[in-house]
């Protein structure tokens, strides 16, 4: 198999699953993800549990222990086998609370605290280093596999280069796909279809491998059977300590582990598919461990005694000159080295932008909270995190030279995330434990972890010097590494795992016992241990009214974006009865707001951002003794009156508006009548009094000229207003004729710029257009149209007080609807006079009389809604700004 | 199944459906102990290699167990189940009894 040719289809395979990653997203962005989230790829993205580890190393592991490379797939069997008793509690709470990460899981838990996200952040980190550094050394093995056997075409390349080559293109394809948008939920639907790809690759791969070794090399099972018991793996003794030990293990790795977690309950699209996967995913784990020790037993038979036999899946196929099986078998190797890859890196960058980055950017500069762009830099910060991981993992292998067996690294990575599962399950199945029991028990087993198994495996002298290894430090026997408290005799990786879970565990115990708890942990204790009850209207930990919508839209258009958190905040106001886009700050609105940022920078950061708008949540009484209160009996009766009382609050408000409006509007009325007199008085007084003067005889006849000119400007301007006024009545009837076409809206406001360039010529306006998003057809009323973005583009340059006038007008496309944004950068309208700029002669200052009689807007709103559309004042976007929407195809009958 | 009883306590479907989820909280359990249970054996291990043997009894035992848990589900009772808590409305009524 000459390398070039490996070197191709592995780039050639890499662009396939680029092509897919991209198709997907293309789809899922138009709303059409129908199969693509499907229990199917649920159960297929889950199987980046099989890592290289499991693709290579499981053969090596039987070769070398024979059965007992089946409790690292046991264990996860059972664990979703029995996915009534945790998994649907965990998804369950990952949906609600909007969990991005494990981190944010356990910080999420213990009242938002940030401290915990930092610990198992770290710890991840820690843990996963290893483990990725494993899936580079087994990719850059198998490449000299077939790098040895090569003698033709290209040169390879040297382990070192090539690690770092698939390190660099893993870390493109992560970020170019991981960090493309900052999602609500942090589902990236493109990756994990390439994933479920990937899936299927290694498992036909890995089983195609199998039946050429049973039905191919030896003679179908009933000889399998025989050579097994002929073979040295015959002489394998179960030890029962390390069965049943690692089966605990992988049991909780299979949870705990920041990739499991990732795919298991961040990207879980619908509860459902969690059923499916609890017989499913051990299925597809038992299909990947069939043929190993089939694997193993023909690999020692055939090949030569000293060869690896962590690769044997490859040099099998191989020896027997099955280039095209072996080169399945390496892209099912690349397959489950590059999604666990992807995947951990996500998982881990998630986390380090989400709890390290983001509280220390809020931190340093708090003021930048609520102004600066956050999406910015929470892609940036995932990017770099993303970046980081790979090099952690690079140098890893680097440094260890990448000798040790496959397995013993993964082991070691397995033992450091189970350190995550006291606190984990401890909050989701017990009230009392505190956040204080949490920190204690991960630091103690952290610790544990690192002195007796992670620092060791670097070999004696490394880290620890091997005096320290055989004596203890300053010679303290029970504190030698690997035989602490003087329990020698047992195998390191138990010894380990038994002294820092027992430590973990005991120290989370005892100090939850002992420590009370934050009202904030109470609530979320409460929030997801009792997750299936029903009543979720727990107590609010927001104060009422503090917040200013205006404030926390302009915040959630910086995490969101502009659509979704516009859509958002008017979907609230809608709940509450209140048209345009602010809705009144309650606390349920400000809590559900904070669930929503969570979901895209973590708990604990988007708690500090709202409550520096909010000012310091506060827990009432009332609150505490409703979090205390388990006999709730009267509850259904006051969930009754609380509904009656919600539909009252919601009518009282829209009667306080409409009483509001009404009352501004007699008060309008009155000074319509008024207005309107002077404004026909006016002119009136000037033609009577010119008319006069005209009637004298022998005037010079250039004063006549002059004078009857006059008059009829006067007149024309009478005949204006009388103009506006009619055509306002007739839009208000409905009756007016509509002039329907096709016209360019690129056309319409070029047209519009130009009539409006007469309003104060004086003044020079910078506008920014995006002739892209503009390029649109519409089926409408061209000069109605472009009569209403004259009023707009006038009235910008009439009242826009900015030093340098800016216009930017933002078209954008969607369902049938066209919206055209006009923004200045003026100081904007006042909130109690955003709800009056659409009223009949509704002028803001008396002082712009700049003609005009405060009829426009009410006449564009008018002709909007003759055209099918609506005119808006947009909020919140730091300045004056005016949404226009129209349907793409009006039709008549409308 | 005699069609002519009638139940007495519960509508027979709902019974169904609660001893079915008993059935997939057990369901672990029992699996633990059938793949624990070759730690039992192997200090019975004599001369004779039982490598095969024992993994033979894993592969049947997994197979057994993804088969019972598709079994449950298919019977359409905690699927629905998961259908029905999510909207909410019986959950507390089920909660953890």
């Amino acid at each position: 198999m000459p390398f070039n040719i490996l070197v191709l289809a592995c780039l050639a395979y890499v662009i396939f699953l680029f092509l897919v990653a991209f198709l997907v997203e293309r789809r899922a962005a138009q709303g059409e993800a129908g199969w693509l989230r499907s229990p199917l790829v649920y159960t297929l993205s889950l199987s980046i549990y099989c890592s290289a580890w499991t693709f290579y190393g499981a053969v090596g592991y039987a070769a070398r222990s024979g059965l007992e490379f089946l409790t690292i797939y046991l264990g996860p069997s059972l664990v979703f086998v029995g996915w009534w008793w945790v998994l649907r509690k965990l998804v369950r709470i990952g949906r609600q609370q909007h969990v991005t990460s494990i981190a944010d899981l356990i910080s999420s838990r213990y009242g938002k605290s940030n401290l915990l996200g930092v610990i198992v952040t770290v710890i991840a980190v820690v843990a996963a280093t290893p483990y990725i550094a494993l899936q580079l050394q087994s990719v850059t093995l198998s490449f000299g596999v077939f790098a040895t056997a090569a003698s033709e075409g290209l040169t390879p390349p040297d382990k070192d280069s090539t690690a770092i080559w698939v390190a660099a293109g893993l870390a493109l394809f992560t970020i170019l796909f991981g960090t493309r948008k900052l999602d609500a939920n942090e589902q990236h639907t493109g990756i994990v279809t390439a994933i479920a790809v990937e899936a299927v690759v290694k498992l036909v791969a890995f089983l195609a491998v199998g039946v050429f070794v049973v039905w191919g090399l030896a003679g179908g099972p009933g000889d399998i059977v025989a050579r097994i018991n002929a073979s040295p793996i015959a002489d394998w003794q179960l030890q029962p300590g390390r069965w049943v030990g690692l089966m605990a293990l992988s049991a909780a790795a299979v949870i705990c582990l920041p990739r499991m977690f990732q795919v298991l309950v961040v990207e879980n699209a619908d509860e459902r598919h969690l059923a499916t996967a609890s017989w499913a995913f051990p299925l597809y784990l038992m299909g990947m461990s069939l043929f190993v020790v089939p694997i193993a037993v023909v690999g020692l038979a055939l090949l030569p005694a000293g060869s690896n036999p962590d690769l044997f899946v490859l040099t099998l196929p191989l020896s027997q000159g099955r280039g095209g099986l072996a080169m399945l078998a390496f892209l099912g190797g690349f397959s489950s080295a590059t999604s666990m890859v992807i995947v951990a890196a996500i998982a881990l960058a998630t986390m380090v932008s989400n709890h390290v980055v983001m509280p220390l950017w809020l931190h340093l500069r708090p003021a930048h909270a609520v102004s600066g762009d956050v999406r910015r830099i929470v892609l940036r910060a995932r990017r770099l995190s993303i970046a980081g991981v790979l090099a952690l993992g690079y140098a890893y292998f680097a440094v260890s030279g990448g000798s040790a067996a496959l397995a013993a690294i993964g082991l070691i990575s397995f033992v450091g995330v189970a350190q995550i599962l006291p606190p984990m399950l401890g909050g989701l199945f017990w009230r009392g434990s505190t956040r204080v029991g949490a920190t204690l028990g991960l630091c103690l087993g952290f610790a544990v972890w690192a002195y007796t198994l992670f620092l060791p495996s670097f070999g004696p002298d490394a880290v620890i010097p091997a005096q320290v290894l055989a004596e203890g430090p300053l010679g303290i026997g029970w504190l030698r590494p690997q035989a602490l408290f003087g329990v020698t005799g047992m195998d390191p990786l138990l010894h380990a795992m038994f002294w820092s879970l027992v430590l973990n565990t005991a120290a989370f115990t005892f100090g939850s016992i002992l420590t009370f708890p934050s009202p904030m942990e109470r609530m979320q204790g409460a929030a997801f241990v009792n997750v299936f009850e029903a009543d979720q209207t727990g107590p609010r930990g927001w104060a009422q009214g503090r917040a200013e919508p205006e404030a926390l839209l302009v915040m959630a258009q910086r995490i969101l974006g502009d659509e979704a958190a516009q859509s958002l905040f008017e979907g609230a106001a809608r709940g509450q009865g209140k048209v345009g886009y602010l809705p009144d700050a309650t606390p349920k609105f400000v809590e559900d707001l904070e669930r929503r940022l969570a979901g895209s920078v973590g708990a604990a950061t988007s708690h500090a951002m709202i409550s520096q708008l909010v000012g310091r949540a506060r827990v009432s009484v009332e609150d505490l003794m409703a979090v205390a209160n388990e006999t709730a009996q009267i509850k259904e009766y006051s969930t009754r009156l609380e509904a009656q009382q919600d539909e009252l609050t919601r009518t009282a408000r829209a009667l306080r508006e409409a009483n509001e409006k009404l009352t501004q509007l007699s008060v309008q009325k009155d000074a319509f009548l008024s207005q309107i007199s002077h404004e026909l008085r006016t002119p009136m007084t000037s033609i009577r009094a010119f008319s006069e003067i005209l009637m004298e005889a022998d005037l010079p006849p250039e004063m006549v000229v002059n004078y009857a000119r006059i008059i009829h400007d006067e007149a024309i301007r009478l005949t204006r207003l009388l103009d506006d006024l009619l055509d306002l009545s007739v839009l208000e009837n409905g009756s007016v004729q509509l002039n329907l076409g096709l016209a360019s809206l690129p056309e319409m406001i070029d047209k519009a710029l130009r009539t409006a360039g007469n309003t104060r010529p004086e003044r020079v306006f910078a506008v920014q257009r995006d002739s892209a998003a503009e390029a649109i057809f519409l089926h409408t009323d061209a000069d109605r149209l472009t009569q209403v973005f004259i009023n707009l583009i006038s009235n910008a340059r009439k009242y826009c007080g900015a030093e340098r006038p800016e216009l930017r007008i933002a078209v954008r496309q969607k369902g049938g609807r066209v919206t055209v944004d006009f923004i200045d950068n003026g100081a904007g309208i006042a909130k109690e006079a955003q709800a009056l700029v659409f009223e009949k002669f509704a002028r803001l200052t008396d002082e712009t009389r700049a003609g005009g009689a405060g009829l426009g807007l009410a006449i564009c709103r008018e002709v909007m809604a003759n055209l099918g559309g609506t005119i808006t004042y947009l909020p919140g976007q730091g300045g004056a700004a005016f949404r226009v929407t129209v349907p793409l195809r009006l039709e008549k009958a409308a | 199944m005699r069609p002519s009883r009638t139940p007495l306590f519960l509508a027979r479907r709902s019974y169904r459906v609660r001893r079915l989820r008993d059935f997939a909280r057990l369901l672990p359990v029992l699996g633990t102990f059938l793949v624990l249970l070759p730690v039992l054996w192997a200090p019975a291990a004599t001369s004779a290699p039982d490598t095969a043997p024992d993994g033979i009894y894993l592969f049947v035992v997994w197979a057994g167990l993804v088969v019972a848990a598709a079994a449950a589900l298919m019977a359409r009772g905690l699927g629905s189940e998961a259908n029905k808590t999510e909207t909410g409305a019986g959950a507390a009524a089920e909660g953890e009894d």
